[in-house]
Order: C-alpha cells, then structure tokens, then sequence
C-alpha cells in the first residue's frame, strides 16, 4: 500500500500543495517540447516526401551549428554566417541526393536507412575534421537572442522563465507556421505533398523526384540549422549534441512518421510527460529516469494506435 | 577447374536438401574451421586479442539480430542491451556458483536475455516497422538505466564495473586476467562454431520457415496457420539469446572487465551495420559483414599513416581516426550503391561465377 501511495497520491498533493512548482515544471515541459518537436519536423519532412527514415538529422543539427558558429569565430559577421550556413545545407542536401539518393532509388527502406547511418558516420568524421572535436559557445549576442531571466511572482511563489527559452517557443512556433503555409499554399509544397501521397503518380503528372528531394532535405537542413542554433544556446555546440535525435524518436511515433502537427503534438506530450515523470516520479526510482521514459510513454500510446496519433491509418491487404 | 558440380549426384532426398549440396563446399567448410583452429597456434596474440575474438564475438551477436531482422523481419535496435542481459546474467551466475564450470554459465547466461527479450517483443504483435525498432529502443534505454542504477547486479562494487574472475577449465586458465588469448580464442571459436551450426539447423528448418513467412507478409503466414505472436517471441527469444551469450563473451571473453557503457545505443547500431552489410537474412553474411565493419577501421588505422606519409603528409592520430570515420561512412553508402543485398550475395554471384568459369555460356 506504501508503494501505491507514494506512486499514486503523493505526486500529485505535492503539485496541489506547490502549484508555483508545478507551472514551473510544465513551462520547461513544453519548451523543451518544442524544441523535440523542432527536430521531430526535419524527420517528418524528410520521411513524408521520399520515405527515407533519416538518421543523419541528428547529425545535420551538429554540423549546422558548427559551421555558423566556426565562419563567425573566423571573422564573418553572425548573420552573413547564418545565410552562409543555410548555403551550406543546400550544397548538402544537392549532394545527398545526387550521391546517396538516387543510385538507392526504389530500394527497401531499411536500405535507406543504412546509407543514411553511412551519411551520419562520414559527417561526423568531415565535421570533427574541419571544426575539430572541441564543443563551443553558440554565439547568441552576435545573434541578437535574448539572455536573462523573469521572475513572475504567481501562485503562491515564483516562476522563472528564461528569456532564451521564449525566444525559442517564438522562433519554433514562426518556423512551424511557415512551413505549414509553404506546404498547403504554394505549388513546391502541393508537388511535395503529391510526391508523399504516390511517387508513380507524382513522377506521371510531371513531377520531378529530384527536385523534390533536394528542396525536403533542404528544408529539413533550415530546420537542422535553427534546432541547432536553439539546442546549442542551451547546452553548447558539440558533437554529443547529436543524441538529441534520439530524442525526436518518441516524439515521431507519437505523433506518426507522416504528420507534421503530430510532430508538434508529440513533442509537447513528450517534453511536458519527461519534466513531470522527472520531478515528481523520478526520485521514487533513484532518477535518471528520463533516458527511457519519452519511449515507454511513447509506447503505450502506440500500443492503442500502432501508426501514432496522427499516422496514416495501417491498411493491410494480401 | 576444380570447383564443379558436375558428377556429383544425389540419391536421396537428405542428401538432395543437404546445406552444402557441394562436396567442394563441404570441402572448403572444413578447411577454413581447419585454419580457424590452426591460427590459435601460428597467430600472435595481437592478431588472436584484438582481431580475432572481438571478430568472432561480433559475428555471434550478428547472427542473432539477424535472426530477428534478416530472416523474421522485425527490425530491433535494443542489441546492445540484450547482450548486456548476458553479461550480466553471467556475472551474476558465477559469483553465486563458483564451483560450476563457466562455459555452463555462459550458455545459460543466454536465456536469461532470451527471457528478457520475449518480454520486450511483446509489442511487435501490434506494432511494426520502424515503430517496432523505436519500441525496442525502450528496451535499450530501460536496460541500460537498469544497469547503473542496480547495484546489485554488480555484487555492490563500488566502480559499478563487470570484472571476469578467474576461471579454470581442466587446471588451464580460460578467464580472468590469466588467461591467455591463445585459448580464450580457441574457447570463443569453439562455441561460435557450435551455435553457428545450431542457428543453420533453426533457420533452414521448420522454424526458419515460419520466421521467413512472417517476414515475407504476416498477414499470409497467419492465414496458413502460423501463430505470428509465439513466432515472433521465439524470434525474439532465440535472437537475444546469440545476443547474450555474445555479450557474456565478449566482457569476459574479449574486454576481461566492463563498465555499462559497452552496451549502449551505438553498440546496438554498430551491430546493425554489419547485419545490413553483410547481407539480410544470410548467415555467412553476419560473418562478413563483422569482418567489414570491425576490421576495416583497424586495417585503416595501420594503412592510412602509411599511405600518407609518402607525400609528405604527417598527420596526427585525431586526423586519422576522422578520416577512418569518413571512409568507414562512404564504404557504407559505397557497398550499399553496388549491392543493397549485402556481401552475402555477392559472395553468392561469386560462387555462381566459379561454377561456369572459365566459359559463362
């Protein structure tokens, strides 16, 4: 009965009794949800347009931040390095497609995978070569972000909001729209959306495959450079950054492989369950507990829902 | 000339269906065990130590995801876990049984991670795909929080760390820092060759056909009355055994001691590299595709300084370990570009090639 107690009614008088606590934990739930969810959308894109699971995403992230913030350390002004960088993920996703993507076209998804893991080790290698393997500073003055923090006197105590963490919410929420706009409104994003639904019927009405994949993975690399700009305000730009994909993982099955609003969705259930099984379970079981649990939440979802919450419904046929 | 199957004829049905129709085959199998066994006495013990027994640990753990993956079609990524199952499970056996001999315990290490496994592949009734491979990730980072956080399963040791006791077989050391590699090679060799043979029996058998049906499509193979939920668990089941046993070889076997950061995430992928490229669904292939992925970087970290430095190019051993992660990553794309199918079919085409040679019409 003491087991029951402790799991099941402590937890929760303890966030009657401290409700400052509890918005508190909630607040750093939800940043860090979209800040999940930021990269769950590189994957998502990259998935829903040509069907590969791209492991690199993590990677991409790394390498992004690192080559804003090596050009800035060399001399160049923060924003021509911003632009700069977005160049440099459209040369890599030109690359990728004209290098990994095509010759495997038509190949099984786990062979995708694979070249995508092969895609993860060869960046890892070329950006420890260029940048060296020292983690660094993300350079968020020269950025023009916020730093500092607000205390907000309210239920009985106070909450301290970082200025860094809002700004993030912001330029996540702005990116998401966007990119909502450019999908549904513009005819890129209706030949994307096309190309997710049949690649033969896509390709029959003029569609170029191609193209296509080049501008997803482009776009997946312009979500890569902010989650990396975001992430590496937080807790630096080093080559461990990386393990944060792992991270979108729950996220993605969560919310389905395929749907952009289940990445967001996903990745606030995640981030809020993680800060709140932290905080108030975690102590229970010694703690740490946040390795795991994003993908034990994640699974009893799917348990209930074996294509996410908003994945395409699993129709099987002989 | 000489590898023809021609005059060869079969007469009865088990020698019609034999794994090796060949006598040429059997022939070459025999050879290369032969030659196993011999370089326990020609090789040194750099070659035995840091070449051989990690090589022979990874085919073992390879066999076993590709049990799971290549021939039942359910894609895990928990690996490093399962093997850490074993690991542990036989630490835990020979310090509360010293009398009993450790072979005994390494083999029954593996159904302590086999048990462990089934419980994990509970979702993959319900759930497939990558969504599968995200569940078992849940598995490999549960495990792996079970590892630190239970001090028990390490006796209580302060570092947190497996060491390998000294063990004896026959009066000879086979464990513990005296062991030498001579017959820590010659043990491991012995085993991987006896669950070798036992997993050919499993997957050409009944039971690899029910596994090879569910991965072909699941819904058809239930439809012809294979029961997908208890083949699947035996999948998983058989699957993390080769895992945990490996496991237990490969800390007590290859390291001699071992924190819980052996089985981690990458240890898992590293495993599903050379499952991948050594071929899906092939057993020879598990053995190709460890050799590809584990010796490579070794022989690239002997070859690299030399190729160098002939032009005048000296570079420090950080440069090299990137550029190995380069070349190891383009390799990757390279071998999947020209045969998606892995080494193992292409050791296939080969063998076909030999057959007609030296006029292929």
């Amino acid at each position: 009965m003491d087991i029951l107690y402790k799991v099941f009614v402590e937890p929760f008088l303890f966030m009657g009794e401290a409700p400052d606590l509890l918005i508190q934990t909630l607040w750093e739930g939800l940043v860090s949800g979209v800040l999940y969810a930021l990269i769950a959308l590189g994957f998502v894109l990259i998935f829903k347009a040509s069907g590969v699971f791209n492991f690199a995403q993590g990677i991409m992230v790394v390498f992004a931040a690192l080559i804003l913030v090596g050009l800035y350390e060399k001399g160049v002004p923060a924003f021509l390095a911003l632009i700069l960088a977005a160049v440099a993920m459209l040369v890599l996703a030109i690359v990728v497609e004209r290098v990994v993507l095509r010759p495997l076209v038509n190949q099984p998804d786990i062979i995708l995978f694979m070249a995508t893991f092969g895609l993860t080790y060869f960046l890892i290698g070329f950006g420890e070569l260029i940048f060296g393997g020292n983690p660094r500073e993300m350079i968020t003055d020269a950025l023009l972000l916020p730093q500092g923090t607000t205390e907000l006197d309210a239920f009985g105590g106070s909450i301290r909001l970082q200025h860094l963490d809002i700004a993030a919410a912001i330029i996540a929420s702005i990116m998401i729209g966007i990119l909502a706009v450019f999908f549904s409104k513009t005819r890129i994003g209706r030949a994307l959306r096309a190309v997710a639904d049949s690649h033969k019927a896509a390709l029959s009405v003029g569609i170029s495959l191609n193209q296509i994949w080049v501008i997803v993975w482009f776009a997946a690399g312009l979500v890569a450079l902010v989650a990396g700009i975001m992430w590496g305000a937080r807790s630096g730009v080093s080559f461990s950054l990386q393990i944060i994909a792992l991270k979108a993982l729950p996220v993605l099955i969560l919310g389905g492989f395929t749907s952009i609003p289940g990445a967001i969705i996903g990745g606030l259930i995640i981030g809020v369950g993680e800060k709140l099984g932290e905080f108030y379970w975690g102590p229970l079981v010694g703690g740490g507990i946040e390795t795991w649990l994003a993908y034990v939440i994640a699974l009893l979802f799917l348990l209930y829902r074996p294509q996410g919450l908003f994945g395409e419904k699993i129709i099987e046929r002989i | 000339m000489l590898y023809r199957e021609a005059g060869q004829f079969k007469t009865n049905y088990v020698s019609d269906s034999a794994i090796f129709p060949l006598r040429q085959d059997r022939i070459g199998l025999g050879l290369i065990i032969l030659a196993a066994y011999a370089l326990a006495f020609l090789g040194n013990s750099f070659l035995l130590q840091a070449v051989m027994i990690p090589f022979l640990v990874f085919s073992l753990a390879s066999i076993g995801l590709n049990i799971l993956t290549g021939y039942t079609g359910l894609l895990s990524l928990g690996t490093g876990a399962f093997m850490g199952v074993g690991a542990y499970a036989c630490y835990k056996l020979m310090t509360a049984f010293p009398d009993v001999n450790v072979i005994i315990w390494i083999f029954v290490s593996g159904f302590f991670s086999a048990a462990i496994g089934a419980l994990f592949g509970l979702p993959s009734l319900r759930i497939k795909g990558f969504y599968l491979a995200v569940a078992t990730l849940a598995a490999q980072f549960f495990l792996q929080w079970c590892f630190i956080r239970i001090p028990w399963l390490v006796n209580y040791n302060v570092s947190g760390a497996l060491d390998a006791p000294l063990r004896t077989l026959f009066g000879i050391p086979i464990m513990g820092p005296n062991a030498t590699p001579q017959t820590r090679y010659l043990l491991v060799l012995t085993i991987v060759i006896v669950l070798t043979w036992l997993a050919s029996n499993l997957v050409h058998g009944r039971i690899g056909r029910m596994w090879i049906a569910i991965r072909d499509m699941d819904l058809a193979a239930e439809l012809m009355g294979i029961r997908p939920l208890q083949t699947k668990l035996l999948a998983f089941a058989v699957s993390s055994y080769y895992c945990g046993v490996a496991g237990a070889l490969l800390v007590f076997m290859w390291y001699g001691g071992a924190e819980y950061d052996v089985f981690n995430i990458n240890q898992s992928f590293f495993i599903l590299f050379m499952v991948i490229i050594g071929g899906l669904g092939s057993l020879i292939g598990s053995f190709f595709g460890a050799a590809l992925i584990f010796i490579l970087p070794i022989v690239l970290g002997i070859v690299l300084p030399a190729v160098l430095s002939p032009f005048g190019i000296s570079v420090g051993s950080d440069v090299i370990e990137h550029l190995r992660f380069m070349i190891v990553g383009a390799l990757i794309i390279f071998f999947l570009i020209v045969e998606p199918h892995g080494l193992a079919r292409l050791w296939q085409i080969g063998k076909q090639k030999l057959l007609v040679w030296p006029f292929p019409y």
